[in-house]
């Protein structure tokens, strides 16, 4: 067991973990965040997805003892002052239907517009590609995130 | 999943003293930079360390620089790093091309290049548009620093020429001495996760020079000497393509598997030799990237 300190969602934590923990793992059943999910466990289907440091990452392939000292967002922390015009704007166009990719893309398109306001469609493409969605066919996403990136 | 084994994890924080640990633990210790193949190899039982050595504390390890006609691409420099370097895309756009192509954005964020010709699965994306450049890697041990040709780096799939006791420091890529574009094709069902099933390096210089490797196609990624001889000495004509497709038969030795099928990828090696083949050409006619 090592301890770590983390900022997660804005608050300072600080936990025990063992080097063969990944990151899902400690963040789903020791620290009671669930919006990461396992979806293939292998880093293809982007369910996993939190952003460390600011840049998206696979949680099921992140070691959670490598995350020392740094801060780590998920979907909880993108909302907790209310829902982005992002996420406005995923409603708007009723862009989920399961919701078990939502968590993924979210992340995904908003670290793209942290980084480029106004991206253009091949930008949100190459950004939400390898977060895998069976419900929509991705078109309604993709232009969630064009209204936005348009404003 | 949990990681069905233990294991101890270090975090060095100067070269010297990875250096020293891995002297002492050789192959029972595996680097660990961005992890996306090592996790799962773990996860699959694949690779079972006794401990992690973490290189991320290493500072030097970082950052894309140029020096004198070379650039250098150290261990921990991510392919994000790679996508989004101004100097990367205007010196050498093969690397551009091919990081951008390299699964998902949340990938990319994480995987390191270093990392990827170390795994070495035949079908990277990195090792063919190394091979053109005639990239180094730049390795440090116990018993000093070693420089392995990326032709002689490759041994089999999954398998490289690296000693137990090495630290791969950086990929130095020399910048050619005269004008010259590259350009990257890879054959994959979608973006975002597939690897690819079959990739075509093209490398054009000035002189009517020509560099072609082959990616995914056999167990280990490879140049050509005899195509790009016949490009060199024969011209780009629509009857040397030809040719040369037929000579792609004899140099490739795809595999039938759950993603395609060998005589799938040898079709689609041919198509994408010749669109990396124009590809590169047009570029080179390019001003903007001449070196």
């Amino acid at each position: 067991m090592k301890k770590i300190s983390i900022t997660l969602n804005g608050e300072s934590r600080t936990i025990f973990v063992e080097p063969n923990e990944t990151l899902l793992e400690v963040l789903r059943d020791k620290m009671g965040v669930k919006s990461p999910k396992c979806g293939c466990d292998s880093g293809d289907c982007g369910a996993c997805t939190v952003m460390l440091d600011g840049m998206t990452v696979r949680s099921c392939l992140v070691f959670a003892i490598e995350t020392d000292g740094q801060e780590i967002i998920t979907l909880e922390g993108v909302s907790r002052n209310g829902l982005t015009p992002l996420q406005k704007s995923f409603l708007k166009h009723n862009v989920f239907q399961c919701g078990y990719c939502a968590p993924g893309m979210v992340l995904s398109a908003t670290e793209l517009l942290n980084r480029n306001p106004h991206p253009g469609l091949h930008e949100i493409r190459e950004a939400i590609a390898g977060n895998l969605c069976r419900c929509t066919g991705y078109t309604p996403v993709v232009e969630a995130i064009l209204e936005v990136a348009k404003k | 999943m949990a990681i069905p084994f233990e294991f101890g994890y270090e975090k060095p924080a100067t070269l010297e003293s990875a250096v020293r640990l891995l002297g002492e633990l050789g192959k029972e210790a595996r680097l660990l930079a961005g992890g996306t193949d090592l996790a799962n190899q773990m996860k699959q039982g694949f690779r079972v360390p006794k401990l992690l050595i973490d290189l991320k504390g290493i500072g030097e390890l970082g950052g894309i620089r140029f020096k004198g006609d070379e650039l250098q691409i150290g261990a921990l420099v991510t392919f994000h790093d790679i996508r989004h370097s101004t100097l990367v895309r205007e010196k050498m756009n093969i690397l551009h091309e091919a990081a951008g192509l390299v699964a998902s954005t949340g990938i990319r964020n994480r995987a390191t290049m270093v990392g990827n010709i170390c795994s070495a699965v035949a079908c990277m994306d990195s090792a063919g548009p190394l091979l053109v450049h005639d990239a180094v890697v730049c390795t440090v041990s116990i018993r000093g620093e070693k420089r392995y040709p990326i032709g002689k780096w490759f041994i089999d799939n999954r398998k490289t020429a690296i000693g137990d006791d090495e630290i791969v420091t950086h990929i130095a890529v020399p910048i050619p001495q005269k004008k010259y574009a590259g350009a990257y094709q890879k054959m994959m069902r979608y973006s975002g996760e597939d690897l690819s099933q079959a990739n075509v390096s093209v490398l054009a210089l000035g002189g009517a020079e020509f560099r072609v490797a082959f990616g995914s196609v056999g167990p280990i990624p490879k140049r050509s000497p005899k195509i790009e001889k016949i490009l060199t000495t024969e011209g780009t004509s629509k009857e040397t393509i030809e040719k040369i497709k037929q000579e792609i038969g004899k140099v490739i030795s795809p595999i039938t598997d759950v993603r395609a099928t060998r005589e799938y990828r040898l079709h689609m090696t041919r198509v994408m030799f010749e669109r990396a083949l124009m590809t590169a050409m047009e570029r080179y006619r390019k001003p903007h990237i001449i070196a």
